[in-house]
């Protein structure tokens, strides 16, 4: 009753065409699949395009509608680019909301977080709070941010959003989240769509990146997190920002960037990056000379660019 | 719809009525009035899915005009969030295809036309989803069997409240248990626009065997004739305030 349909598996090779527009998908393979829908990867002609089969139609074009306008805004990177929205009618002749989007090339950061030093997960979100204040300004909050949203993308250098279907239009209310990443859930705030709704779900993530596991809350959901911050090495460095971003203390992603960035920079006078891989061979090691190299880059990159904002 | 105010009936049960009148029917009144039912069936992980109550759950949701669904107890928090608003959703869509039929004639719907206009209907779908006002009745089964579920119950109706008070339009909730202490139902929190203390509400229950989900439907129905009235009053009243003077 909730849904258009049921699970529809589509097989590799099968053609769908659209009932409006005409275009044509070939199905290539399954890239995965969610509560809203499932996505293919597809050929239209020689374009590949991620395809998506909606399971109900009203949130497939709601998010359509976001991508649309966020597309308008002229800057490639804020979200995937939606090629054609259309209705697709199956054999057995239902009609099926289908969206062709531009498909981003990488790995889930869900996938890539578990080898990866912590030292990356910080760089990871340094990028990321950079593209949410662009998407912030652009009047819209992404709500429903956890690493399986978020692709790595150009070696694995740029990170980038997926799956907007979370993502709502300022001060409304979240249309998506994941509880492990709503500051709701924890108790420490609303669901109203503010930049700070996606800045707690950043501090979740870097929590995450070092327990590698979601966790529930206790009684005092509150305490138990800044106990968590507190229990890990490599987090106790960001302890304040973590805790800030976690109560709602950030205006805007510029401000909890820049302080982690001083905070990463501050670090590398004393300590230097410490190496928190978790095994030991060498070609971990390699990488995370490789990790060092292009942290450092992007970081020279980012220092030279705040300094020119506020020249 | 007319000003813009939604109603919905969400019952929370895990088994099958038996006592008074038959909850299908009285879940067919409360749709005449324009009222959707929406029931949530919840089960522990020794509950068989094919039990006859769960059957009752589906069949109530449909005569009410709403939304069923079945979870484990762990899943219902996310779930009532879900339901309410997914139900907010269908009756908006159900009133938008019924303007559209009578614009465009034979049986035209949303999913009818081109993808542009769906584009455009959605948006205004999601917009009345944010402003709409909505007045939601919980009707939260009490009997023996639900003793170890009502935590999460509690959890559930609190995190409700968080995700609706979210949204621009204005919320009126009221909460009723059967069965109750002393009464067949017993209404615990009339109409208000937070749910923000309810430990205490669920504190004096008592675990009885009989499950009146008939009449806590027919209890629930009048709950919103009084929350009309007293909606009508108030808006006498600030006429009057408007008033010259
Ligand atoms: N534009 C894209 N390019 C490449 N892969 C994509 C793209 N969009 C989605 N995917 C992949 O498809 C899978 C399912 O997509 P998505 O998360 O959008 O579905 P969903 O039904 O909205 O999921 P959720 O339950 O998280 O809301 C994910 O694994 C995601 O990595």
């Amino acid at each position: 009753m909730t849904t258009d349909q049921a699970d529809l598996q589509l097989s590799p090779g099968m053609v769908l065409t659209g009932k409006w527009h005409g275009h044509r998908y070939r199905i290539i393979r399954k890239i995965g699949s969610g509560a809203q829908g499932t996505v293919y990867l597809a050929a239209n002609g020689e374009r590949a395009v991620a395809l998506k089969i909606a399971k109900a139609r009203g949130s497939l074009i709601s998010e359509a509608n976001v991508l649309k306008e966020l597309n308008r805004s002229g800057d490639r990177t804020l979200a995937p680019h939606c090629f054609d929205l259309d209705d697709w009618i199956t054999g057995a002749g239902k009609n099926i909301s289908i969206c062709a989007m531009e498909l981003l090339k990488g790995k889930p950061l869900i996938d890539t977080l578990p080898a990866k030093s912590f030292d990356w997960s910080v760089v990871y979100l340094i990028q990321l709070l950079g593209q949410l204040q662009k998407l912030h300004h652009s009047g819209y909050v992404f709500g429903d941010l956890k690493p399986e949203n978020l692709m790595l993308t150009e070696q694995e250098q740029r990170i980038r959003c997926l799956d907007f279907g979370g993502a709502t239009r300022m001060g409304r209310s979240i249309r998506e989240y994941t509880e492990f990443y709503d500051r709701g859930y924890w108790g420490l705030g609303t669901r109203k769509a503010e930049p700070s709704y996606d800045l707690f779900a950043c501090a979740m993530i870097l929590i995450y990146a070092t327990t590698g596991k979601r966790f529930e809350k206790s009684a005092r959901p509150g305490e138990q997190l800044l106990q968590q911050i507190r229990a890990r090495a490599e987090l106790r460095p960001y302890q304040q920002i973590l805790s800030r971003a976690l109560t709602g203390k950030y205006q805007d992603a510029m401000q909890m960037r820049r302080e982690l960035l001083d905070q990463v920079t501050a670090k590398k006078g004393d300590a230097g990056m410490r190496r928190t891989e978790r095994t030991g061979t060498d070609r971990v090691r390699n990488e995370w000379l490789r990790a060092l190299t292009a942290a450092s880059l992007i970081l020279a990159a980012y220092i030279i660019l705040v300094i020119f904002i506020m020249m | 719809m007319a000003k813009g105010r939604l109603k919905q009936i969400l019952l929370i049960t895990d088994g099958c009525s038996n006592q008074g009148e038959d909850p299908v029917a009285m879940a067919a009144l409360a749709r005449e009035q324009g009222i959707a039912v929406n029931v949530i069936g919840v089960l522990d992980d020794f509950d068989h899915e094919d039990s006859r109550g769960l059957q009752e759950v589906e069949r109530i949701a449909r005569a009410g005009g709403g939304i069923s669904q079945i979870v484990r107890t762990k899943q219902l928090v996310q779930t009532v969030q879900m339901v309410t608003k997914q139900a907010m959703t269908q009756t908006i869509k159900g009133v938008i295809d019924q303007e559209l039929q009578d614009i465009l004639g034979n049986s035209q719907a949303l999913e009818d036309l081109p993808p542009e206009k769906q584009s455009k209907v959605m948006e205004v779908i999601d917009e009345l989803g944010e402003t709409v006002d909505l007045n939601v009745c919980l009707l939260v089964d009490t009997s023996a069997s639900m003793t170890s579920k009502l935590a999460t119950v509690r959890q559930s109706l609190t995190d409700l409240s968080l995700s609706l008070s979210a949204r621009m339009g204005h919320n009126q909730f009221c909460l009723y248990l059967f069965p109750g202490k002393r009464k067949t139902v017993q209404k615990v929190i009339s109409w208000t626009p937070k749910l923000d203390n309810l430990t205490r509400s669920f504190d004096k229950i008592s675990a009885r065997g009989v499950t009146p989900t008939g009449p806590a439907l027919r209890d629930a129905v009048k709950s919103f004739d009084q929350l009309s009235r007293r909606q009508l009053a108030e808006q006498s009243d600030e006429a009057y305030d408007d008033g010259p003077g």
